[in-house]
């Protein structure tokens, strides 16, 4: 990270910049809703509109991913009448969005799919990411199951600030000229805001180098296991920082109306009728296969295609919100082992 | 920024000409380009979005070949002539008709999967000095489930063409009766110098069967060319549904090689 120029501000001193930042910008952080969570008193953490510096949670992962703000869960696309279909409003503000060094590398994917894949840009994401800035966080503490470092997204260049917690105060680092008269009253610190060096996790992030490879990997027994373990409930790819499949849906507002609305949802290649075609026939009916088809994507189709590394920022909220338990770095851990196998030559039955 | 590639545009219904109980073409008017095996997105507001070949094209107008399985195509199927369709499109990469030049073309095609292919039988037909001649099978289930019947005939009579249609398991004049993959030993391979190229189409089982027999009759894989169908939503490379490892089916498809189709796992 080249080093910025650093400021120190009091919480008070935080929130009269995000008020000032408010007149151009909608800002976003991860904010924890007290109970919110899937169980009785659980809180979940998730990415708001904030208006104050206290909003924002440093000390825990969110719970859902940095991407929905740019693609929520449910999104109106299209207002349609008898005879027309008329797009939804555009946001109005630019927006400010506080995220980890993965959250924010995991932006470079969803922009891979919504915006090169095929040469064509998705309308409604172009829409949003073009107004986008981001304001990194450090990870002074990181979390159970981050490995950010095994997929080389620890690091980024794509922030505009840095923001560090510090205790009833905060460093504030500019990388972006166009915040810099926010700071003129105030004078520079000396200290470099810094991203994870090291994870506790290491993964050893498998690489497939070719289709054959990959389809081998499909026969191999190592994948019957989630047929008994995985319930196939999509929460790992809905709160996954890089997974971007979704449904096109309509609703209307009465039965008898001819107007409506045609909405983009959040969908998982884990769940039944993903890949449901005429005549009810399905490409994957057994869980283990969705499993595979999930995995295989982000280790060997991704890279396949686009030839920019994992499917992955290590972020770890796949594990955290699997209610099975299963370690998505465990099977990482199992295909490694598994290509080793193929590798050297031996046969399953 | 005004280009959105989902959004659908109003056109008008100009005609619906139906062939089955249960599968209708429809004709709607257009002025975009379009390639022979492409597809659109049709949409019925308040239903949904499907994606449907293009069964044929001509001078203002494109025709849709649907059978009637779900919410979306049982919406169209209320349509009447006059109505407003939304379509957007168009999408896939289409046959690679300039491989057919000067070449024998082999087709062989079981139920709707006739649709994708129709408009280059018929280019095929007009101009017979494109392709130097033309085996056509082509499968249905029984007497009521024959498509394009006028069709049939128009290529039954061409000079150029040789055509087998059969039913799966009915006697019925101008068919026979048995599977398309019964007939493969029938098309000469040996007499064609090596100058051709066989299309396949059709469901996935029948598409495996069918490729089985053209490797049996010593057919080179890369003369195979498939159209695949695999669920799709949004037809441009975002909504993942299509997706085959690093094989998007309608971006890259959906007309796949055979050397490439093959290993296409799902
Ligand atoms: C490239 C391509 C070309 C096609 N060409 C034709 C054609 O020429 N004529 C024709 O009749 N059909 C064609 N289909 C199939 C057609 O898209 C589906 O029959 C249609 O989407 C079903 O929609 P529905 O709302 O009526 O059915 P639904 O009520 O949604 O469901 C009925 C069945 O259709 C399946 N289905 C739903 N959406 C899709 C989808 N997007 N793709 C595939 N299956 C789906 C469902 O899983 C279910 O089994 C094509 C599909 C593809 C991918
Ligand atoms: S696969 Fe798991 S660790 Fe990787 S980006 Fe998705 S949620 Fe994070
Ligand atoms: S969260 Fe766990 S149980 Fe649910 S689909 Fe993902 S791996 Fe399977
Ligand atoms: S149909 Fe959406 S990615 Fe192919």
């Amino acid at each position: 990270m080249k080093h910025a120029q650093t400021y120190q501000l009091t919480v008070n001193e935080m929130n009269e910049f995000l008020e000032q930042l408010s007149k151009k910008y909608d800002i976003y952080a991860p904010v924890r809703i007290s109970c919110g969570g899937r169980y009785a008193k659980d809180d979940s953490i998730i990415y708001q509109p904030i208006n104050t510096y206290q909003e924002i949670e440093f000390h825990e992962r969110s719970t859902y991913p940095l991407k929905e703000v740019l693609t929520p869960i449910t999104q109106t696309l299209f207002y349609f009448t008898e005879d027309e279909f008329k797009e939804s409003k555009s946001p109005q503000k630019d927006v400010l969005i506080f995220g980890r060094a993965c959250d924010i590398n995991s932006i470079k994917i969803q922009d891979q799919i919504y915006l090169q894949n095929g040469g064509i840009e998705d309308y409604f994401y172009k829409r949003i990411r073009d107004k986008i800035k981001f304001i990194l966080m450090d990870c002074p503490e990181q979390f159970e199951g981050c490995f950010c470092c095994s997929v080389g997204a620890n690091k980024t260049d794509m922030q505009s600030l840095a923001v560090s917690d510090n205790n009833g105060s905060a460093y504030v680092g500019i990388y972006d000229s166009d915040f810099n008269n926010y700071f003129a009253k105030y004078s520079a610190v000396d200290h470099e805001i810094q991203t994870p060096l090291e994870n506790e996790l290491k993964v050893d992030y498998p690489v497939i180098d070719n289709l054959d490879l990959a389809n081998k990997l499909k026969e191999h027994p190592m994948w019957k296991e989630f047929d008994a373990r995985c319930i196939g409930c999509g929460s790992c790819t809905v709160s996954c920082s890089t997974c971007t499949c979704f449904e096109t849906t309509d609703i209307v507002y009465t039965q008898n109306a001819h107007i409506g609305e045609r909405r983009r949802t959040c969908s998982s290649c884990m769940v039944d009728g993903f890949d449901k075609v005429a005549g009810g026939q399905s490409f994957r009916k057994k869980t283990s296969e969705k499993y595979r088809y999930k995995i295989l994507h982000k280790v060997y189709g991704y890279n396949a295609r686009f030839h920019t590394g994992p499917m992955c920022v290590g972020c770890g909220r796949c594990s955290a919100r699997c209610p099975e338990l299963i370690s998505y770095p465990a099977t990482l851990n199992k295909l490694s082992q598994a290509i080793k196998e193929i590798k050297g030559g031996v046969q399953h039955d | 920024m005004t280009n959105n590639p989902v959004k659908p545009t109003a056109c008008k219904l100009l005609d619906i000409m139906p062939q089955t109980q249960t599968e209708w073409t429809f004709r709607v008017k257009n002025n975009l380009p379009i390639k022979h095996g492409q597809f659109m997105q049709l949409s019925l507001p308040k239903v949904g979005e499907a994606p449907i070949s293009i069964s044929g094209f001509g001078d203002g107008y494109v025709d849709f070949t649907i059978r009637k399985v779900g919410k979306v195509t049982d919406g169209l199927f209320s349509l009447k002539k006059g109505d407003n369709i939304f379509i957007r499109g168009c999408y896939g990469n289409g046959w690679p008709t300039e491989q057919f030049k000067n070449k024998t073309v082999v087709i062989i095609a079981g139920g709707t999967g006739v649709s994708p292919v129709k408009s280059l039988v018929n280019m095929l037909c007009e101009h017979s000095n494109y392709a130097r001649n033309i085996y056509l099978i082509l499968g249905f289930k029984n007497s009521h489930s024959i498509l394009f019947a006028d069709e049939l005939k128009k290529w039954q009579t061409a000079s150029h063409f040789h055509v087998i249609y059969t039913l799966d398991d009915e006697n019925y004049p101008g068919f026979k009766k048995g599977l398309v993959t019964d007939f493969i030993k029938e098309i000469p391979f040996a007499s064609f110098d090596n100058e051709y190229e066989c299309i396949i189409v059709g469901p996935p089982i029948m598409m495996k069967f069918v490729g089985m027999g053209l490797l049996m009759n010593k057919v080179p894989e890369k003369k195979i060319w498939m159209s695949f169908e695999r669920k799709m939503s949004c037809g441009i490379g975002k909504c993942g549904h299509c997706r085959i490892d690093e094989t998007y089916v309608c971006l890259d498809g959906p007309v796949f090689n055979y050397t490439i189709g093959k290993k296409l796992i799902d």
